[in-house]
Parts: structure tokens; sequence; C-alpha cells
């Protein structure tokens, strides 16, 4: 079930929501608590203690007891603390064994979704009531991947995995952000995470591998393109951070290094999955791989749709 | 005590300074200020230099806010918007809190504490002012050539993503260097004055809490900033030789880059608040004409953040996939910083126990550093707490944490010296009333701008966002009208202390009828401080030993007491 958001809060949508709700109300509590006595006194000894003629101030003495004890009280607030939270921690740290497992690839700016069946999808799509784990990498730079309805978020960094897992506790949708910063469109690497019922899942996975029923080959491959290829490649002649795909096909193109290649189907899937192997002269190198994100059967409806690009 | 500064008590030195004159006066000339050997004019020069950099990292601030007015487009795009942020962070961290309170208020103020002629190198304390200013320089240089829109962390392999930015960040790490070295020979240099020049009769017992946490802030800049030219050699390294350090297409690993980076910054967040304490505890101790109570605790607390300061770097990383172990460790770590820092808070609320408080304008600043900094302590407890980090890790909860420890605590302390030490420096009054109006204001406004979010980071407002969900608008337009409320604060600030300077009556020796030891000798002090070394015979704070003399506020009415 969904715990409605609360004023300090977002929605509880998993496992984890309820004990870390339970954990930040304490330290809350507890800290509106010292600030209260502490402000208070002080406001109070202000007030009581102004300035009056002929009032001298009483010397400074000492008083060990008390120093000392709010030198040890806080010690043992900070170990119940410290307790609290490596043991949240630790539960967040080890996903169970019997987990769906989620290939999560980031780039600048976007996410991919990968399921076991091979379907991808740009926005996460989970199970409900099931423990799901995400297997993160990262293309070009650090990024973070933070739900807050599950209070769950690890760094995607580039040259490793990371994982985390969680088990959503209700059906819906929520936020999934970019926490670590990347560059320009930092924020516009926002998506959805849609909870669903495992009948409505298996539904999902089975559609999204290979074209969406009733769709030919060459409209996938447009589709596949408005989510991954067009905040740098424009179809209308434009340049936007990379060429544009107008006309493209069969061109002769100049790299950086000076060689001249022939756009074909072999320099379109070399580009996709290894950008850097040829970098056409007057643009950045930053066009990130898709290796990974993009299957066989992807790339071949992108180079179809390329084909058609006039 | 050295030899040569107990030699004269008069005359002139070799340059034609007159050693019994007004400090401001003593010489004349641009030259009597660029070459000046004087620790007075030099922090002066420093506060200027800071509050320049002060009042631009402020308008980089409220760029920032106006944009995030509302959800898109306000005023600029994303990328300008990234580069205002960048701007606003490195030159609040790297050219005012770090240098603002050491270069110039312990500039001026920590060798008349310790009844000396000058710090113990004058001519290294003129560099390292100039070395500021060539740093600052090239920072900005490179920051506005490059184009950096980093952040201020400069986080791998972001940061090396393209040749510009990577020439960028290295020159600019270089940069950072080069104010760090600055900081490297005043630190130095206060340790030495600290050590050698403390005026007979004020033995480690009676030195004032600033002092303190100047001898502290200064080993930390000493122990902390060549761990900074070790990353800017890595830096170099990667990029001339080709070798895989933090950059993962070279093979490099690029949170080893985020352990360096915060093995200094972690430190210098200490540089940048002990100083500010140190403050409080002056303005604290004369507002309440009392000894601050547990002195000899709240002088340790600041070699305990000191200290501490250096073993808790990587709790900026929990969620950075380092191993549990380490996790847990710094979790630990982080926790044993709130015991210094509650003992401040706890000793400073008992000195205003049965003191004689008056509400003057520097106390205010005081008074708002207590509430501001408990609660910036406080919801560090939240981040600490490892489970509960996760969640609020780089969400605008940690924006609002640290605006309300360092603008809270270290710019709450600036302002307040400056106001507490103004007469002292220039020998000229201010208009109290507005003084006091424009503290109200920047406290008013502070919270508004920062409480609001707290709310929006612990709903999941992530930061460095140049747009953000609808769910958010509001409490964005919140904080935004907020800035506007501290922007027009610090400029009547700005206006009090402009009138002041040239309008304001001259200010008596002791205005605030103090009875530390700064306060005892002119307004604004002659060039050798003290027409004779101060014999030193009582604490700074010992308002019962004091002579009515040396307590006198030299206003000729009563002020009521
Ligand atoms: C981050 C921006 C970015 C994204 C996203 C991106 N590219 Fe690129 N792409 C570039 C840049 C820049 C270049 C030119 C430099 C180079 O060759 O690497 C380029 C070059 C290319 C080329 C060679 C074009 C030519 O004129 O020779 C192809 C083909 C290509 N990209 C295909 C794709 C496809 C297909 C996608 C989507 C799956 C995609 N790109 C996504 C930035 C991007
Ligand atoms: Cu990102």
């Amino acid at each position: 079930m969904t715990q409605e958001p609360t004023f300090q809060l977002p929605p509880a949508m998993s496992t984890f929501a309820a004990r870390y709700d339970e954990t930040y109300y304490f330290i809350y509590w507890l800290s509106v608590l010292l600030f209260v006595g502490i402000i208070g006194a002080a406001a109070y000894f202000v007030w009581k203690y102004r300035r009056r003629p002929g009032v001298d101030a009483e010397p400074t003495g000492h008083n060990a007891i008390l120093e000392a004890s709010w030198t040890i009280a806080p010690i043992i607030i900070l170990a119940v603390m410290f307790h609290v939270g490596f043991r949240g921690y630790l539960d967040m740290a080890i996903a169970p064994g019997n987990a769906l497992e989620v290939r999560v690839r980031a780039w600048q700016w976007g996410w991919d979704f990968e399921y076991p069946n091979g379907a991808h999808s740009n926005d996460l799509k989970v199970p409900v009531n099931k423990p799901v784990k995400l297997i993160m990498s990262s293309n070009d730079v650090i990024h973070s991947l933070f739900v807050p309805a599950f209070r769950i978020k690890k760094d995607v960094v580039p040259g490793m995995y990371t994982t985390v897992w969680f088990e959503a506790t209700s059906t819906g949708e929520t936020d999934l952000f970019c926490a670590e910063y990347c560059g320009k469109d930092h924020s516009a690497m926002m998506r959805k995470v849609f909870i669903v019922t495992d009948d409505e899942f298996q539904k999902f996975l089975e559609e999204s591998s290979g074209p969406p029923s009733g769709m030919s080959t060459e409209d996938w491959g447009k589709k596949i393109y408005g989510e991954k290829c067009k905040s740098c490649h424009s179809l209308d002649g434009s340049k936007v951070i990379g060429p544009t795909f107008k006309h493209v096909w069969g061109e002769m193109v100049t790299m950086t290094n000076g060689e001249i290649v022939k756009v074909d189907e072999n320099y379109v899937r070399e580009s996709i999955l290894d950008p850097l192997a040829k970098v056409v002269a007057g643009y950045p190198p930053v066009m990130p791989t898709f290796k990974g994100t993009l299957g066989d059967k992807e790339i071949d409806a992108l180079i179809k749709f390329i084909q058609t690009v006039k | 005590m050295t030899a040569s500064n107990i030699a004269t008590s008069g005359g002139h030195d070799g340059h034609g300074v007159d050693l019994n004159a007004n400090y401001l006066k003593a010489a004349s000339g641009w030259r009597s200020w660029v070459f000046t050997l004087d620790h007075k004019r030099i922090g002066m020069m420093y506060l200027a230099a800071v509050s320049l950099a002060f009042l631009a990292g402020g308008v980089f601030a409220l760029l920032v806010r106006l944009e995030l007015m509302s959800m898109g487009r306000t005023i600029m795009g994303p990328e300008m918007y990234n580069k205002m942020f960048t701007l606003h962070g490195l030159i609040m961290v790297f050219l005012f809190i770090i240098p603002a309170i050491p270069g110039s208020l312990a500039n001026f103020i920590l060798p008349m504490q310790l009844g000396a002629k000058d710090v113990a190198f004058p001519k290294l304390n003129l560099l390292s002012f100039w070395v500021y200013c060539v740093g600052a320089i090239f920072a900005l240089i490179s920051i506005v050539y490059g184009a950096v829109d980093t952040g201020w962390t400069f986080y791998t392999p972001y940061s090396l993503t393209n040749p510009q930015a990577q020439t960028a960040v290295i020159s600019l790490v270089l940069g950072a260097f080069i104010l760090g070295f600055s900081s490297i020979l005043t630190g130095l240099n206060f340790i030495v004055t600290i050590h050698t020049l403390r005026a007979p009769g004020l033995t480690w017992k009676r030195l004032p809490l600033f002092v303190w946490a100047t001898y502290a802030t200064s080993i930390i800049q000493v122990l902390a900033t060549p761990v900074l030219a070790i990353t800017l050699l890595l830096l170099v390294f990667e990029r001339i030789f080709g070798l895989g350090i933090f950059d993962p297409r070279l093979g490099g690993d690029p949170v080893l880059f985020q352990h360096f980076f915060w093995f200094y910054s972690h430190p210098a967040v200490y540089i940048m608040i002990v100083p500010g304490m140190g403050v409080i505890s002056e303005i604290i101790a004369t507002f309440s004409r009392r000894a601050i109570f547990g002195y000899f605790a709240v002088a340790m607390s600041s070699l305990a953040l000191a200290l501490l300061g250096f073993l808790v770097w990587a709790h900026h990383m929990f969620v950075a996939g380092m191993s549990e172990f380490a996790t847990m460790l710094f979790s630990a770590l982080t926790f044993l910083v709130a015991i210094p820092s509650g003992v401040k808070v706890f000793n400073w609320t008992a000195t205003l126990y049965k003191g004689s408080i008056s509400l003057a304008p520097p106390m205010l600043y005081a008074l708002a550093f207590l509430f501001l900094f408990t609660i910036g302590g406080l919801t560090g407890l939240f981040l600490g707490t490892l489970s509960v980090d996760i969640h609020l890790h780089d969400t605008y909860f940690v924006v609002a944490h640290f605006h309300y420890v360092m603008m809270g605590g270290t710019v709450m302390g600036f302002f307040g010296g400056v106001l507490y030490w103004w007469p002292k420096m220039l020998g000229k009054l201010y208009n109290v009333k507005w003084a006091s109006i424009s503290a109200g204001l920047i406290f008013v406004g502070f919270n508004v701008t920062f409480l609001s979010q707290f709310i929006m980071g612990s709903r999941g407002m992530p930061r460095r966002y140049y747009d953000y969900l609808p769910q958010f608008e509001l409490l964005h337009r919140v904080s935004t009208v907020g800035s506007w409320i501290i922007g027009l604060g610090v400029m009547i600030t700005v206006g009090v202390l402009i009138v002041s300077l040239f309008k304001g009556k001259a200010a008596p020796p002791n205005p605030w009828g103090s009875a530390a030891l700064e306060w005892q000798t002119e307004s604004p002090p002659i060039a050798q401080n003290f027409a004779e070394t101060p014999i030193i015979t009582r604490g700074p704070y010992d308002y019962h030993l004091a002579t009515k003399a040396e307590l006198y506020d030299g206003f000729p009415t009563q002020r009521g007491g």
C-alpha cells in the first residue's frame, strides 16, 4: 500500500521506506528536543540577564560535572544513532538471492533498463512485492540512481558495476532521478518508475522485445531514434551536438584523422557501438557508446530508419 | 619574546613609518599599502578582497535562485545555470570562506590580542596576500576562459570529458593550490607568532579563544593543503603521460579522485568554520561581560575539530560504492565530530547564564550563529546516520545543511567579527540601529531561504538541478524570495559600513567596554599597536579583575550600564 507523502517525506512505496521514516523521525524529534532545549535556554538567559545599570555579570565558575555530562551524554545518543543507521544500511546493501535482476545503463543524458529476457525500456518497470536488484553501469561519467519513494540511491560509476535493490510495496508510478551532477541535461535525467502487478509485468516483457506488435522495423527504428539519438542528431539538416542524419546515408565523411569514410551499414554500426573509433571532423568526441544498450535487432532497425531520412 | 620586539617603544622604523601614529596615517601613498609590512594594513587589504569575493559570489547565488524561481527556463539556459552555480561555489569556498576570517580579522586582531607589534614574519604575510591575489585571478581566468561547469567539486570523469574543460580543471586546481599556498604561509606565520610573540604574562591559559581557534585552523592549513598539490600532480601526469589514474577511459578509478578531493576539502571545511567559532567566543564574552564557560574545553574542542576533520573525508561518499566496512568506519568517525561541536554550543549557552547581556549588532550575529549553527549541526546527524543519508545525499537537504553551517556559521561569524572590530580597525562608529535591522533581515531571509530547502531535500529534490518537478515549485519560490531578503540585508550592512567609513563618529578606544587586550589601545591602533609592550596579569575575559579604566567604554553619558 502507498503511504501518502507527508510534509517532510515523499510517498513510501518500498519495504525500506517504513524503516527509513521511523529512523528519520527518531532523529527529527530528538533534534527538535535538543534545539528547543538549547535555543530556549539561550533565549531565556538573554532576556533574564539583559544588561541593567548597576548589575554586573557574575564571574564564570567551574562545573566539572555539568561539563563532563554534556560531553558524555551525546556519545551515548550518537552510538544509538550510529547503530540504527548502520543496521538499516546493511539491510539495503545485501539483496536477497531470488531478486529479479535488471541491468541499468546511464549516459549523458538518459537511462536504459534491460530485463532478463533482453527487453529494454526508458522508464523502469517493476513487479510489485518482488525484490528487484539493479546492476548498474555508466557509459560516460558518474551518475546516480535515486528513487525517493523507495528511499534508495546509488552512484552509477563508469568502469565498474554498482548494485542496489528494493522491493516495491504498492502499484503505481513514481519518480526516478539522476542525483550525481553530470552536465548540461543532468536535470533532464528524470524518469518514471512504474510498479505493476506480476501479470502486467510479464505482458510488458513479451511486448517489448522486438518491435511492438503492428509496427514496421523502420518505424521501430524511428522510435528508438526518438528515445536515444534525437538529443544529438537532427533529421532536418541542423547541427545539434552531432551531425544531422539528413541525407547522411551513402555520404563520404571526413574524420578528424583525415580519413574519408563512406556511411554504410558497418560504419553506422561501428558509430553506435564504438563511437570513438572514428570521429567526424568538426565534432567533439562526446557520443556515448550504446554497446549493451542496443541489441542487434535494434541497430538493424536504426540503420533501416537512417537510410530513409531524406 | 624576541629581542627586537622588546627593543624600542617609540620613534620611527627604517621606512619612514611613524610607529606611534595611527596606522592608517603612519605612511601615505599607494606604495605604503602595496608594500606594507603592517599586519593591520594587510588585514584591511584582505578584508577588501574577501568582501569583494563575497559580493561577487552572492550575485551568482541570487542569479541561481532567480533561475530556480519557476519551472523550466526563467532567465537562462542549463549551460549558463551550471556555470553560475559553479562560480558561486568556487568563489565562495576558495576566495571567500577559506581566507575570510584568517586573512582579514585574524591578521588584524591576532597580533593585537597577543600584545605583539606584528606577526612573526611580516614579509611572508605580505607575500601571502599577493599570492592570494595571484591565485584568485588565476582561478577566475580559468573558470571564465575554460567555461567550467563542473561544480566546485570537479568530480572526474565529468571534469575530464572535454579537452577545454580538462585544461581548465588543471589550471583551476593549480589556482586552488596557489590559494592554498597562501593559506599555508598565513598558517605558518600565525603558528610561529602565537608561539613566540606573546606578551609577557600571556600564558597559554590566558590566550583568547580566537587565538586558539586560529591556531587550530593554521595547523589544518599547513597539513591539508599539500594534498591538493598531490592531486594536481596526478591530474597533470594523467593528462600529459596518459597514466590512468582518475579517468576510466584510461583505466583509472574516478572514485579515487573523490577520495583525494575530500581528503583536502573536508579538513578545509574546518578551516572554514573554526575561525568563525573563535570570533563568536570573543563576541559572546564581550557582550555578556563574562568569561566563556568551560574555556579550556572550548579551546581544546577547536583542536579536536582540527584533528577529527582529517578522519571523516569519506562521509561525502556513502553512496559512491565504497566497501561496507569503510562506510561503517566513516559513519562512526563522523558522529565524533558532533561532540566538540556540541561542547562549544553548550558552553556558549552556559556563558549567557548570569551574564550582563547587551544586544549590540555583533551580539545579534553571535546569537544568530548559535541558532543557525545548532540547526546545521543537528541536521548533520541525519546525514551521518547511514540509512538516512542514502536518501538525503545529493539532495537539497545537503545544500541546506552546509549553508546552515557555512553561511549560518562562518558568514555570521565574519559579519559579527567585522562589526565587532570595525571601530577598532577603522576608528569609526556605525549606525547601530540600521546594523541591527540588517542583521535581522539576514537572519530571517536566511531561514526562509534554507529551511524550505531542507523540506525540498527530504522530499527528494536532487541538487544541482536546472529544472524540477511541479511538486517542488512552491518551495523553490519561497527559497528565492528568501534570497532577496538576505540580499537586501547584506546591502544595508554594506551601506551602513560605507557611511561609517566616510561620516562615522570617531570611535573611542574601547566602545564595547571589553576587557580584552586589543581594546586597550587607540582606535585605530598606532602602527606598533601598543605604545609600550603590555604586561599581562589576567585573562582576556576576567571582567571581575579588570579595572574601571580598562572597561571604560569611552562614552561620556552612561549608555545604560
Ligand atoms: C550525446 C550526444 C549523442 C547521442 C545521444 C548520439 N550521438 Fe551519434 N554522434 C554524436 C556526435 C558528437 C557525433 C560526431 C562525432 C563522432 O563521430 O563521434 C556522432 C556521430 C554519429 C554517427 C556518424 C555520423 C556521420 O555523419 O558520420 C552516427 C551514424 C551516429 N552518431 C549515430 C547515432 C545513433 C544511431 C544514435 C542513437 C542510438 C546516436 N548517434 C546518439 C553525438 C551523439
Ligand atoms: Cu546523470
